[in-house]
């Protein structure tokens, strides 16, 4: 007879696991699975959240084409990713902050940043980055993780001030590997900072599928490290996400601390358009797998079948966008050249000797 | 006027520019209660809370995170990293966001965080205590680089520091702390960010040098007067941006120049005087530039600090071979 062990190791891990259920309301039909947590939202407020996501798609639609033309330069594809961005974002109030990863440029727009700008960010145009006085958001965080300190930071500031604002973060499934996502966290859960960490799971950082990262079994669990409330929902499902983000924003203003929400979603298309190829390292079936999950689809046959939501309306919205969308990029053309004497008159309040050396070097060049 | 060391005038300039503005928060490690390692903020807590004097997790990048966000919020952040071998877990914090958010936001939003951290040799600390490491922050673009040489410059350039809009970087001399006192005036007052002093005047080499080493400049300048030569030092003060024209000035009116820093010769900023001297003032020159600079290796056990680290006889030496070139 074996000797009784100290610690029931298979016990101990199925309790972890079973702690974080996935929650969902919608099915990927469209079904309501969930009706006793269903968010409480107008008809209107459910058509507004299916326009941003037929928005959404349009835009990246678009992106992609105009970046192939060159008339991009950086993107990140969000496609597959509505449900996640937009529904989760749509839980948020205008006075929250927002910390972004380089994939949330839908979120950005909708908080506030105007479309030529966010296309100027891609470009890689300073005037991406001047952010009006009332739009509450720092510019996209290209070193995954640091949004996640930055972000408990600015929550502890807003605690301070005895704001009642919350401040939302992003980043994906790899980031979920980093230290700064940890720190974040904990710290945030130290000092019960009034933030919603989001963490978008959607399979693969770049290449590395989601198991690399960690042999947790959801990333949602993480949160207990933190001492801090993890939630896993379906990411493709938008009144899941938003139930589920709207139940953290309460929980953090209300001054409880913060709280990790996982999605679990899909990109449909490539990490960037920075070349990578993701047939190189998924298959068909992947694809096929999601594409079912759209979250467009099953948004889509709610609100049809509540009579909320037509084809002609889509239809109408998709040309609108498409409009606003070549506007944009027209207005981005606009931009001033960028000269390297401002850049160096940005760099300090007070310049020292070589700075000021500088400037008058490149303004001589510059007024050639 | 108070007969005060240095870490006493570096508390004196937090608490009264806390006093002053409230916006100023300082935290990190052991820094609330305990008053810090080296008790330099000693007091703090008890008078100002902890809203605005906070022990934090063990994390500098959580830290270095901490002050980006309070600063966006309108906060002036004064961190504390326990000791400076430990920046590299927050050389993002530092390096790759505090420092380029004015930048990257279009010359709109200013970073007044100021980060404070001891290093220095000597005092025969353990591991990645003592490194010098201002040479890794002087080649980033967007911070200031502060290292003060004794009570009286420390307080007037911290209170310069919290009131800074920009990002700074403030090196504290473990072995400065308490080796001497110095009269430092009650009240407040600043010693401008970017500027040198001429420590001691002279007029036939110039001995630019920061930190520490400025003690063992004028230990060496008064055995060189005894050999009936007149050294005039200058203690950098800021080491970025550099006051390229106190520098200057001085070089030209001596004709040498004698850099000293407690850096390995491929750190510290050091190369960057040289350049700038021998760009700027080589027609001047009546020898070589001279460095003394600590050997290319990794900062020493503790047994061997003082055969590793540069001293006064090293200046004396260089300033010799220089005036008898």
């Amino acid at each position: 007879m074996a000797n009784k062990q100290p610690v029931d190791y298979e016990a101990l891990m199925s309790t972890i696991e079973a702690a974080f259920p996935m929650v969902q309301i919608l099915d990927k039909d469209g079904k309501v699975v969930n009706e006793d947590i269903m968010p409480d939202l107008s008809d209107d407020q459910l058509v507004e959240l299916m326009r941003r996501m037929v928005w959404s798609r349009i835009l990246h639609e678009r992106s992609m084409a105009l970046a192939r033309q060159g008339r991009l330069g950086f993107y990140a594809p969000t496609a597959g990713q509505e449900a996640s961005q937009l529904a989760s974002h749509f839980a948020f109030e205008k006075k929250d902050w927002l910390y972004p990863g380089y994939r949330d440029i839908p979120q950005l727009i909708q908080h506030g940043l105007s479309l030529p700008q966010a296309f100027l960010w891609s470009r890689g145009h300073v005037e991406g980055n001047n952010y009006p006085e009332d739009l509450n958001a720092v510019p996209p965080q290209i070193i995954i993780g640091a949004q996640f300190i930055q972000a408990m930071g600015n929550a502890v500031g807003q605690k301070l001030k005895g704001s009642d604002a919350v401040t939302f973060t992003y980043t994906g499934d790899g980031g979920s590997s980093q230290g700064d996502t940890y720190e974040g966290m904990n710290f945030a859960g130290v000092y019960k900072a009034p933030i919603v960490f989001i963490i978008q799971n959607n399979g693969y950082a770049i290449s590395t599928p989601r198991e690399k990262q960690t042999a947790a079994k959801t990333i949602a669990q993480k949160a207990a490290a933190a001492g801090i409330p993890g939630v896993q929902v379906d990411g493709m499902d938008p009144l899941a996400v938003y139930a589920v983000t709207k139940q953290a924003r309460e929980w953090a203003a209300a001054g409880n601390g913060p709280v990790l929400i996982e999605t679990i979603t899909n990109r449909f298309g490539p990490h960037s358009t920075s070349g990578d190829d993701p047939t190189r390292y998924r298959d068909q079936e992947s694809f096929d797998y999601w594409e079912q999950r759209d979250p467009l689809i099953r948004f889509r046959n709610f609100l049809t079948e509540k009579g909320l939501w037509s084809e002609e309306q889509e239809e109408e919205l998709i040309e609108k966008t498409k409009e606003e969308i070549k506007a944009a990029a027209k207005e981005a053309d606009q931009a001033p050249k960028q000269k390297i004497s401002d850049f160096l008159k940005n760099m300090f309040e007070e310049p020292g000797q070589n700075i000021q050396e500088q400037i008058r070097e490149f303004e001589a060049k510059e007024n050639k | 006027m108070a007969n005060l060391t240095m870490i006493q005038a570096i508390t004196e300039a937090l608490d009264q520019e806390m006093e002053k503005d409230e916006k100023v928060l300082v935290f990190g490690e052991d820094v609330g209660k305990n008053g810090g390692v080296f008790r330099a903020t000693q007091g703090l807590h008890e008078k100002y809370g902890d809203d605005r004097v906070s022990d934090t997790p063990l994390a500098e990048s959580g830290i270095g995170g901490m002050a980006f966000g309070l600063a966006i919020q309108g906060f002036r952040p004064v961190m504390e990293i326990q000791f400076f071998g430990f920046v590299f877990e927050v050389m993002d914090s530092i390096a790759g966001q505090i420092s380029r958010t004015r930048y990257r936001m279009g010359g709109k939003v200013n970073m007044p965080v100021v980060v404070r951290s001891p290093f220095g040799g000597g005092v025969h600390t353990p591991e990645m205590h003592a490194d010098n490491l201002e040479g890794l922050m002087a080649q980033t673009p967007g911070l200031k680089v502060v290292i003060p040489s004794n009570p009286y410059d420390a307080k007037g350039l911290m209170t310069a520091s919290l009131r800074s809009e920009d990002p700074v970087v403030f090196l504290e001399h473990m072995k400065l702390y308490r080796s001497f006192r110095d009269e430092v005036p009650e009240e407040q007052y600043t010693v401008p960010l970017g500027k040198a002093a001429v420590a001691r005047e002279g007029k036939d080499v110039s001995i630019i040098t920061y930190g520490y080493m400025v003690r063992e400049a004028l230990k060496a300048a008064e055995q060189l007067e005894k050999d009936g030569i007149s050294a005039e030092i200058i203690d950098l003060r800021t080491v970025s941006p550099l006051d390229v024209d106190t520098i200057i000035q001085s070089v030209e009116k001596t004709g040498r120049a004698v850099v000293v820093q407690e850096a390995q010769r491929q750190a510290g900023v050091g190369a960057a005087v040289i350049s700038e001297i021998s760009q700027r003032s080589i027609l001047s020159l009546e020898a070589p530039i001279a460095f003394v600079a600590a050997p290319d290796t990794v900062y020493p056990f503790g047994m061997v600090e003082n055969d590793w680290l540069p001293n006064a006889a090293d200046i004396v030496e260089k300033a010799k071979e220089t005036v008898n070139f």
